[in-house]
Parts: C-alpha cells; sequence; structure tokens
C-alpha cells in the first residue's frame, strides 16, 4: 500500500466509523464501554467537533451511581441542550431525584447543572428542587443552591421573582455559614447587573441588594472567616457602602487594615482600595498614618512572582500615586528593573519611578537611567531617554546633570535611535527653560553636531528645524544648515512643512540674524503657494506674504516672533474627574485600561446602539471628546515641534478649560438629535485644533498664556453654539 | 468574575474551554489567535521586530475583554463583558494553574489533553457561574481525583461526599487527621535578591523570606509561633534586654490563610491552625532601605574583548560571609557571546562548563568556606569574520548558592508550641534555617 493511500485511509477511516462506533458504544450492554464512549464523547467535544447527534444516545445513560459517569453526562448535557432543547425534559427527572439525593455531593452537581441547562422548558421543572435546595441541611449544598438563583434570574428574571426565589436568596444573606453568605452576595450582585441591563419593567423597583450598617457589621465579622474568593465578595460590598460617619469609617478600616497581610494580592489591593474610599471620612492624622501603613502592602504588590498580576499592580499602583503622591516616596529602589523582567514591566516601572523621582533620589535614578538607556530593547531604550528629559523638566537643579548625561550617552554609543530621543529630549529641555543662555550654549552645538545623523523619518528632525528658528544666532552655520535641510524641502511631510514654513520666516525677522535668508523664504512661499495641495498650509503661507509685505514693521515680528510659553511637565497626569472614577474604580480593568468603565462597557453588548436614550449618547460624545483631547495632548507631547508648538500650546495648557467649556455645551444641547452629535464632534475637533493655531499666530506678543486660553475657548463655545444651531 | 474560561496553545488555539454564563459569543475565542497577533505586530511598525512593547496581558476587542496570563507556552484565558477585578482574574488564573500542575506535575499541551475529564471537574468545582469558589489543592484532592476506584474504596461509607472544609471556617483542613509520631518541621529560607553594579556597589537589595512548615500532627492542633521580631515583641522584656539577640523589624509580612488576621493585627501573636502537610506560613520582605547589605558573595569580573580572535575572562569572588558559615553549590554564570567558541579554563578550584545554548559559562564551586576568595580564568575563541560588531555583553552575572544554618535577616525562632485541645499529644517541632539566592542576585557587566 501507498504512503498516500495509508495516509487517506488513516484520515477517512476512522471518520466514517467514529460516530457510529461511539454510538454503539453508548448503547452497549456494558458498563464499562458505555462510560467509555462517554469520555470519548467528551474527548471529541473538547477538541472541537460537533457531537450533538449523539445526543439521546449520551442522555440515556444519565440514570448512573458512577459518580464520574454522572458527571461527564451533564457537562455533555450542558453543552448540547439548546441543541435538542426538546429531549432536556427526559433528564429532568433524574436532576430532580439527584436533588434528593443523601449524598450532598450528587444534590450540589444537580442543582448547578440544572441552572446551566439554558433551556426554557428546564426553568418549569426548576421551582420545586430549587427551593428545596435552597433550604438544605449541608452549606455546600446551599451556596451552590445560591448561585442558581442568580442563572434562574439570567434565564428568566419574571419567574425568580414570582416565585419568591429572589426574596429567599435575600434571607439567606443571615446563614451562618461565611461561605453561603459570601455566594449570596454574589449571587445578589450579579441579579443586580442583570437587572440594570434588563428590559423588565423598572417601575417595579427592587431592592436587590441594600447595604445597610448592620449588614456591614455582619460582613467584618464574617471577613476574617471566609475563604479568599469570599473575602473578595465581602471587601466589594464594604467599598460600596457609604459610612455615614468618621465612626462607622473608622471601625470599617480598622477592620480591613489586617486583611493587608494577606498572601493574595487581589485582596491586598482590595483592601487597599476600600480603605482608601473610607479614608476621607476620617480625621487628618489618622488619614496620615493609615496611608502610612499602605506603602508596604502597595510594593508587596509588585514582588508578586507572576509578571501578570505585578503589571495590574503598578497599573494601579500609577493611579493611587496621582492621587496621594508621596504614599511610596521612600520606595524608589523596589522599582529598578531587572534583566529578567518582561519588557511591557520595564516600561510600567520607568513611569512609576520618573513620578517618584525627587531632590533626594534623583541622582540615584539617573544612574539607572543610564544603565538602561544602554540596554538593546528600543523601546526601553527610548523611554529611559525621555525619562531623562522628565526629571531635567520637573526638577530644575537636576538639569545640568541630565543634560550631561545625554551627552555622555550619545559619546558612548551614539546610534540613530539614542540621538534622535536626546535631539528631542534636549529641545523639551529647552522649551521648559526657555532663554537661559549657559543651557542653550550647551545644548545647541550638541544638536547642531549631531545633525548629520537625523533623518526626515525622525521626529526629532522637525525639532531640529523648530531650534534654528527659535535660537538662529546659536547656530554657527545656519545658512549650511537651512540649505541643506530645504534641498529636502519636497519630501517632507506637511507638518515638517509648516514647521519649515514657521522657521524660515523667524529667521527672517530676527533682527540677531546678520544672513540674509530672504531668497529661501521667497522660494519657500512660492513653493508652498502655487504647488502645495494641503489647503491650510497655503493658507498660513498667503497671511504670512501679506503680514511681511504690510508697511508696518514691528507688527509681524510681534506676531510671528512671540515666545512659547514654558512647558509644566512632560509627565503624563490624568483629568482630575477621570482621576476621580478611577480611583474608584482601583484594581478593576479600568484600572489598565486607565479610562473609566462606561467608556468601554456597554450594559447591553448585542443591541448597545438601539437602546441608548438620548443622555447616554451626549455621556458618550463627551466622554468621546474628552478623549480625544486627551489623545491630542498625549500626541502634541511628541509632535509639538513639528507644529512649531504653535498649535500645541493651546490646547495642551488649556485642556482642562476647554473640556468644562464642552461640558456647558453639552447642557445647552440636551434637544439635539442624536444623529448629530457625532458629527458636531468631528466639527468641535477640527475648529479646536484651527482655533488654537489661528489664536497663537495672531496673538500679540507676550500675552499671558491665560488670556490666550479664556480668548480660544470663548472663540469655542460660540462657534460651536452657531454649530448647534444649525442642527 | 469570568464569563468563559480557556486553555490555549502559544499560538492562541482552544485545547479546552469552559463556558460559564453563555453570555458571550462561542466565536469570540477564535479572535484570540488574530489578537494576540496584533498586539505584537503593532509594535513591530515601530522599530525592531523583537520588540513586544505592545504586548499586555489583557486584550478589550468588541466588547469583549480578554484576561490572560503566559505559563509553560499556553495562555490561560478569561473572557468576560464586565468591569471586573483583574487582580482577582489573573490571582484565579494563577491558582488554576497552580492546582493542576499539582495535579498532573506538568501542566502543559499534553497534560491537558491527557486529563481533560479531570480539569472539567476541577473547572466546574473551582468555579460556578464565573464565581471563584475553592481553589485550595489540597481540599480538592479531597472529593475530585482522578483514580475514583481508590478514593470510593476508602472512603468509608463508599460515598464520596464535599469534605465539611470546603465551606467552614476552617476550609483548609479536615478533620480527623492523624499520626503515630507528631511532628512540625519549620523552615526558614531566606532568598536574597541583589542588583550590584560593576563596581561592586549594592544598588538594590531585598530579603524575601519565607517561614515552610511540614506540619504531621493529628486532630486540629492550634499553633502559636514566636520569632525574635520587633514588630511581634516589642513588648517582651526578655528580648528587649538582652543584647545578643538582634530585634528585626520585618515590612510586609504576608500570611498563609489559616492565621489570624486580627489576632496578628492586635495583639502581635502569631497563632493558626495548620493544613496537613506542606505550606508556606508566611512571607516577609526586608528591603534595602532598612540596611543596605553588602554582597554576600562579591564577583569581579573583567571581560577583555580581542576583536575577531578571543575573549578572556578573569573572575574572582569572594564569600563575605562569617568564617563558620559555608556557602554550598555556588554556581556564577557568566554571559559570553553566542558565537564563543573553544573555550580553555583554568579554574583555582571548582570546575567550569560552557552552555553554548544559553551563551554562558557556568563556574560551579560545591562548597565555599567563609572568608575565602578564588580566581579563575577562562579564553573562549571568537569567528574571525563576524557581521555583528556589538560586543557589550549587556547581560548581568548570575550567582546561585546556598548557606544552611544562617538566615541575614537574623530572624530566629523562638518557640512553637503545639496545642491539641482533645488529644493532647507530645509533639516536637524541628527548625532549620536557610539562607539562598533569591531569582535575581544579579552583578551587572560593563
Amino acid at each position: 500500500m501507498s504512503l498516500e493511500k495509508k495516509i487517506r485511509k488513516f484520515l477517512q477511516g476512522p471518520r466514517k466509523g467514529e460516530a457510529f462506533e461511539l454510538k454503539n458504544g453508548l448503547v452497549s450492554q456494558y458498563k464499562h464501554e458505555r462510560k467509555d464512549a462517554i469520555q470519548r464523547v467528551i474527548q471529541a467535544m473538547t477538541l472541537g467537533k460537533d457531537v450533538s447527534s449523539l445526543f439521546p444516545d449520551v442522555l440515556k445513560n444519565i440514570a448512573t451511581y458512577d459518580l464520574e459517569q454522572k458527571k461527564l453526562v451533564y457537562l455533555y448535557l450542558m453543552n448540547y441542550a439548546t441543541t435538542h432543547p426538546e429531549l432536556c425534559i427526559l433528564a429532568v427527572n433524574t436532576f430532580v431525584q439527584d436533588t434528593e439525593d443523601p449524598n450532598p455531593l450528587i444534590r450540589a452537581l444537580a442543582i448547578r447543572t440544572m441552572g446551566c441547562i439554558r433551556v426554557q422548558k428546564m426553568i418549569d421543572y426548576m421551582e420545586i428542587p430549587l427551593s428545596r435546595t435552597l433550604q438544605d441541611e449541608n452549606p455546600y449544598v446551599r451556596k451552590t443552591a445560591a448561585i442558581c438563583v442568580a442563572k434562574l434570574f439570567n434565564l428568566n428574571p419574571q419567574m425568580c421573582i414570582e416565585f419568591g426565589f429572589l426574596d429567599s436568596l435575600k434571607k439567606l444573606i443571615s446563614d451562618p455559614n461565611p461561605s453561603v453568605i459570601s455566594n449570596v452576595l454574589n449571587a445578589l450582585y450579579e441579579i443586580n447587573d442583570m437587572y440594570i441591563s434588563s428590559n423588565l419593567n423598572k417601575e417595579l423597583k427592587l431592592d436587590i441588594l441594600v447595604l445597610d450598617y448592620t449588614l456591614i457589621k455582619n460582613l467584618l465579622v464574617c471577613l476574617n472567616e471566609c475563604t479568599e474568593w469570599g473575602r473578595l465578595t465581602i471587601l466589594k460590598c464594604l467599598n460600596d457602602y457609604d459610612s455615614e460617619n468618621s465612626e462607622q469609617a473608622n471601625h470599617i478600616v480598622e477592620r480591613i487594615i489586617p486583611q493587608l497581610q494577606h498572601i493574595n494580592p487581589a485582596i491586598v489591593l482590595s483592601s487597599i482600595k476600600t480603605i482608601l474610599k473610607h479614608l476621607v471620612y476620617l480625621q487628618k492624622a489618622s488619614q496620615t498614618s493609615i496611608l502610612k501603613k499602605l506603602s508596604s502592602p502597595l510594593v508587596s504588590l509588585i514582588s508578586n512572582p507572576i509578571p501578570e498580576a505585578q503589571y495590574v499592580g503598578l497599573k494601579n499602583i500609577r493611579i493611587i500615586l496621582e492621587k496621594y503622591p508621596n504614599i511610596l516616596s521612600k520606595e524608589l529602589r523596589v522599582f529598578f528593573v531587572k534583566y529578567s523582567d518582561p519588557l511591557y514591566l520595564k516600561l510600567e516601572k520607568l513611569d512609576i519611578m520618573i513620578r517618584l523621582c525627587n531632590e533626594n533620589n534623583f541622582n540615584l535614578l539617573l544612574n539607572e537611567l543610564k544603565e538602561y538607556s544602554m540596554e538593546f530593547e528600543p523601546t526601553l531604550i527610548s523611554k529611559s531617554i525621555k525619562s531623562i528629559g522628565s526629571i531635567a523638566i520637573k526638577l530644575p537643579t537636576s538639569i545640568i546633570k541630565c543634560v550631561n548625561l545625554i551627552i555622555e550617552l550619545i559619546d558612548l554609543k551614539g546610534d540613530e535611535l539614542i540621538i534622535d530621543e536626546s535631539v528631542g529630549v534636549l529641545t523639551m529641555i529647552l522649551r521648559k527653560y526657555p532663554g537661559k543662555n549657559d543651557l542653550i550654549t550647551l545644548i545647541l552645538p550638541i544638536i547642531a553636531n549631531n545633525f548629520s545623523h537625523l533623518s526626515i523619518a525622525n521626529p526629532s528632525y522637525s525639532s531640529v528645524i523648530w531650534l534654528l528658528g527659535e535660537y538662529p544666532n546659536y547656530f554657527t552655520n545656519i545658512s549650511n544648515l537651512l540649505n541643506e535641510i530645504f534641498e529636502d524641502f519636497n519630501d517632507f511631510g506637511s507638518q515638517l512643512k509648516l514647521n519649515w514654513l514657521n522657521t524660515i520666516v523667524k529667521v527672517n525677522l530676527n533682527s540677531l540674524v546678520k544672513q540674509d535668508f530672504s531668497k529661501l523664504l521667497q522660494e519657500t512661499l512660492t513653493e508652498i503657494t502655487e504647488n502645495e495641495d494641503d489647503v491650510d498650509l497655503r493658507d498660513r503661507a498667503y497671511i504670512y506674504w501679506r503680514l511681511l509685505s504690510s508697511a508696518e514693521q514691528e507688527l509681524p515680528k510681534q506676531i510671528l516672533l512671540a515666545k512659547l510659553p514654558p512647558i509644566d511637565s512632560s509627565i503624563e497626569t490624568y483629568n482630575p474627574v477621570i482621576l476621580n472614577d478611577l480611583m474608584s474604580e482601583l484594581s478593576t480593568l479600568s484600572s489598565v485600561y486607565g479610562k473609566p468603565s462606561y467608556t468601554f462597557i456597554s450594559n447591553q453588548p448585542s443591541s448597545f446602539f438601539k437602546s441608548m436614550d438620548i443622555d447616554e449618547l451626549k455621556a458618550q460624545a463627551k466622554q468621546d471628546i474628552i478623549e480625544n483631547v486627551k489623545n491630542e495632548n498625549l500626541l502634541d507631547f511628541d509632535d509639538d515641534f513639528e507644529e512649531n508648538g504653535n498649535a500645541s500650546e493651546g490646547a495642551s495648557t488649556n485642556s482642562n478649560n476647554l473640556l468644562d467649556e464642552l461640558n456647558d455645551l453639552f447642557s445647552n444641547s440636551g434637544s439635539s438629535p442624536a444623529s448629530n452629535t457625532s458629527t458636531m464632534k468631528s466639527n468641535t475637533d477640527d475648529i479646536l485644533s484651527l482655533f488654537n493655531t489661528l489664536n497663537v499666530t495672531s496673538a500679540p506678543m507676550a500675552q499671558p498664556s491665560q488670556q490666550q486660553s479664556q480668548s480660544s475657548s470663548n472663540n469655542d463655545n460660540k462657534v460651536n453654539n452657531d454649530l448647534l444651531d444649525l442642527f | 468574575m469570568a464569563s468563559q474560561i480557556h486553555f490555549l496553545d502559544i499560538k492562541g488555539k482552544s485545547l479546552l474551554s469552559r463556558d460559564y454564563r453563555g453570555d458571550i459569543d462561542t466565536s469570540a475565542i477564535e479572535k484570540f489567535p488574530l489578537l494576540l497577533l496584533e498586539l505584537e505586530n503593532t509594535s513591530n511598525s515601530t522599530g525592531s521586530a523583537t520588540d513586544d512593547s505592545n504586548y499586555r496581558p489583557f486584550i478589550h476587542h468588541q466588547g469583549v475583554n480578554y484576561v490572560f496570563i503566559n505559563h509553560n507556552n499556553l495562555y490561560i484565558c478569561a473572557l468576560t463583558l464586565k468591569n471586573e477585578n483583574i487582580m482577582s482574574i489573573i490571582i484565579f488564573l494563577s491558582k488554576l494553574v497552580e492546582v493542576l500542575t499539582q495535579y498532573f506535575k506538568h501542566l502543559e499541551e499534553e497534560s491537558i489533553r491527557d486529563n481533560f475529564v479531570i480539569i472539567y471537574e476541577l473547572l466546574d468545582e473551582m468555579m460556578d457561574f464565573g464565581l471563584a469558589q475553592t481553589t485550595d489543592t489540597k481540599i480538592l484532592k479531597e472529593y475530585i481525583t482522578q483514580d475514583y476506584y481508590k478514593l470510593i474504596r476508602n472512603t468509608p461509607s463508599r460515598v464520596v461526599q464535599p469534605p465539611n472544609a470546603v465551606t467552614n471556617s476552617v476550609s483548609w483542613r479536615k478533620e480527623g487527621i492523624f499520626y503515630k509520631k507528631n511532628e512540625a518541621f519549620l523552615d526558614v529560607i531566606e532568598s536574597i535578591n541583589m542588583l550590584i553594579n560593576a563596581n561592586g556597589q549594592v544598588l538594590n537589595s531585598e530579603i524575601l523570606g519565607e517561614v515552610k512548615i511540614k506540619s504531621h500532627l493529628s486532630g486540629m492542633p492550634d499553633l502559636r509561633l514566636g520569632l525574635n521580631d520587633k514588630g511581634i515583641f516589642n513588648t517582651n522584656e526578655e528580648t528587649g534586654g538582652s543584647t545578643n539577640a538582634k530585634g528585626i523589624e520585618m515590612e510586609d509580612i504576608k500570611f498563609h490563610q489559616c492565621v489570624r488576621l486580627s489576632k496578628f493585627e492586635n495583639e502581635r501573636i502569631i497563632t493558626f491552625i495548620p493544613p496537613d502537610g506542606e505550606f508556606t506560613l508566611m512571607s516577609y520582605r526586608l528591603s534595602s532601605t532598612q540596611f543596605l547589605m553588602k554582597p554576600l558573595i562579591a564577583v569581579n569580573c573583567k571581560t577583555k574583548v580581542h576583536k575577531h580572535s578571543r575573549i578572556e575572562i578573569l573572575c574572582s569572588v569572594k564569600a563575605s560571609i562569617k568564617k563558620k558559615s559555608t556557602a554550598n553549590n555556588v554556581e556564577i554564570v557568566i554571559p559570553i557571546p553566542d558565537d564563543a567558541d573553544t573555550p580553555k579554563f583554568v579554574p583555582e578550584y571548582g570546575t567550569v562548563k560552557w552552555i553554548p545554548e544559553k551563551s554562558c559559562i557556568i563556574w560551579k564551586l560545591k562548597t565555599f568556606p567563609g572568608g575565602k576568595s578564588y580566581h579563575m580564568k577562562a579564553e573562549l575563541g571568537l569567528p574571525a569574520v563576524d557581521n555583528d560588531d556589538n560586543y557589550i555583553l549587556k547581560k548581568p552575572i548570575k550567582v546561585n548558592f546556598s548557606i544552611p544554618y544562617f538566615t541575614t535577616s537574623g530572624i530566629q525562632v523562638r518557640y512553637l508550641r503545639i496545642n491539641e485541645p482533645k488529644l493532647q499529644y507530645q509533639s516536637y517541632p524541628w527548625v532549620r534555617y536557610i539562607t539562598q539566592s533569591g531569582e535575581d542576585y544579579t552583578i551587572r557587566t560593563k
């Protein structure tokens, strides 16, 4: 037999016979053969094969005393019940019988499986077994039944309420067994979530889970007796409870503090979250002493051996640090990057370290950053160098050390990546401390010397163009540089072109520049006005041209040579509203996404858009704008050199104001049709950016940034209102 | 907590799944391999191909949240629609790995395929309707096992029942345990992590301590442990007065769930009913902010690279521990370039091995008395032709060692009282101390 035939036989042979063979096995007269066949059916199911056709035959094996076989048949039922709903009724009898079995394991198994069979007909038969098992003498059965109530609510909420299961569940909350209590709470939470997202008649108000202080006191006692998962549920309850006075808050916090010593990091983090929530009710003095107690549990989150858990810990630490910046001030060393850490942990640790950096420890940190900059992972290198810049911008005393370190790095290993990042960082430092002569004379020669290593593809290329316009008299070989750059003009993107246009205009206006670059200016203006497709860019060139040809000598200088306000910080921060949301959602998914849950969780995933009313849409649109402004912000940090800093200035300094304005705006627009919201959103964005650019270019020199922001947002507001009127 | 749990291979292909709630379409997990690929690819656009900076242990896609951990070339992934507690999901998944590892010794593709029946049973017992239930292996083994026949035969009533421990407040110990000889073995193990720069300066150090207990005790014994910790014994006159008993202040103490946390918080007493067999009673951490230690094993390594011909390594190692103590099984792992060959070693003591697949040489010293120092010379050839001129070896040197009868922190067990109210037997506690290298005892190279 040839090999090909063999293979073919191997592939085809069993396939044909398999179902047949299994079927035979399932109806075999021998017990062990039947059991073996069931196992093979489950195996096929695991591999993703469809074995639903065997449903009737598997079902025949349900009545058995063999626990293992019973479990397997139940498992099969749970998976394929929906394919043969009519046949499920045949199994009901066994289920009901099993819930009366003397063995609690079987009683629990039966009620657990019944709930998992998602067939409407099954529900009719659940009433008696469920109410019986809810009052079972064995706590293992009771806790399983409690969860089954939630399953039933999921399938048929009306029935669950009418038959009074919800009420019996609520009564079970005073059960003597802690593990029953925690599962009752779990079930109630699930029901509550389902109720909120369901289409049930909301007028019929269900008080599903009412947290009062008597219950809380009970739960506090329970906390020490539960399994780790039960503790998590109780901590969730404690977190949801709003303490009425400082006495209650104090009591709760005191009871939770011992949990900080639990081995399970999820409990530690949830405890921290709950303590922080109740902390605000306490007096200042006790607040600080409790905050001190939180620092070593926080650190313990990152000494966990599981990198994924460390990552979640770091993300949460980052949020907590923003709210309580001093909580970990002495713990910098713990965050040092380990060689064996996965990259995503290393980057996150860097992010925390620059936040912890202060006058006392920046030397230590700079030494570390030097090590990281010599590593081989490009993302780590670029983030390390950016971090050096962040330290320089955060701590004025560190600046010379930082700049020297960057120079050292370029000398040690000056490849394209390091030079690119370094130039970007040095430009940022100059933007923070403009006009400092010693700094400028230190930095600019390095940039000029290394410029030849950069190409248009490097983000810092445009930084250099901006610097040429800002400090032309500090470059000794400026004419070479400008000519060299202009040679590549046709390859520039529109951002770079805009940047170049600004620079060449500024160089020409700057009275300190002795050489004459009017030829380059003329060529640039002609090139852009005649051949450029980008409308904004062309318009800008026209405006400049008219300004320059006006009779006024001083006005163009006032407008075009206006200094940018210094940047405050290059460390990302959250908007205070979002920070508060995140603080209340610590340790949840939103903490790792870095955005509040309402931005990514929908109550009804399947019919999300159909069911949303106008309020929700408004909220969502508002959120989108917030996100957009945030995103723009983030982009600006990297790109603002490209835009010659102009556009970014408005956005980065005023984002908060803008948001407030936008909020007002939305309250006015309550009646606007839902479908328009999204178009309006994009309009707003365009207009925002447009106004920022225009506003700054046309603003008189030396106007304080505060005023600028005021006027820009007012303008936005007006335009937006106009737009709204249109709708 | 989770709607579905999946075991997937390294490519993201599903091996075994359990759907707890039926609220997420079964096709959601089929997108996982693609999403995983996307995670890796988006980072490629930024630069190098080996760069996986965009990798995160979670994905959000079309309303479904994928949370996963990586273990032995497997992904264990939980799916949820809600804004769940991600930390608890990740810990649950790691507990799942822990339990399955204890059941099958190794959790890998093959063991999942071979044991699907029992995995389904365990999944059902550990989680119901997406809510975590019991994750204690010892208890689960009481009523879920691969060998039902034996279990049924050994059970008096021939009916396997859920152990009371599942729902009891003492959920980690069954009743009616009996030993002829009642013993408790206490191990105090301290793992040292240290980051040392090329000049021998300690940058960061921490002691990760663990108190492990192997209990062979009958009945429901109540144990009380006394340590010379300042935080615990600051009221004790005896320790306060004596000069040679060094008081330690431990940070960040974590206890096994059997320890009564509130009792510890209020009275500073460690009391507990131990689980049967081995377990970790407590763990603690001492960080460098408390005391910056000198390296226990100091390594000085000079590497000289002669391009295109050879690389010379001159390494000296010194044990800065007490003369009485001895470090055992000292291993110094020195990284070398991938393409080095023909090694020549001249160790003063011990043996040196070349491990080409890991690009390193390992110098082993079986016993290393305190205060001594040894040298080793190594020379490896380098290929004459090469396309990569970057010989800066950024990989740090790693050191492994263990020092018996010694704790770096000076922690001591003062007593372990064992009291079983009903049986009142005699019992024997044994205590051992070990200091060893942690995962990260590393020395940076220039």
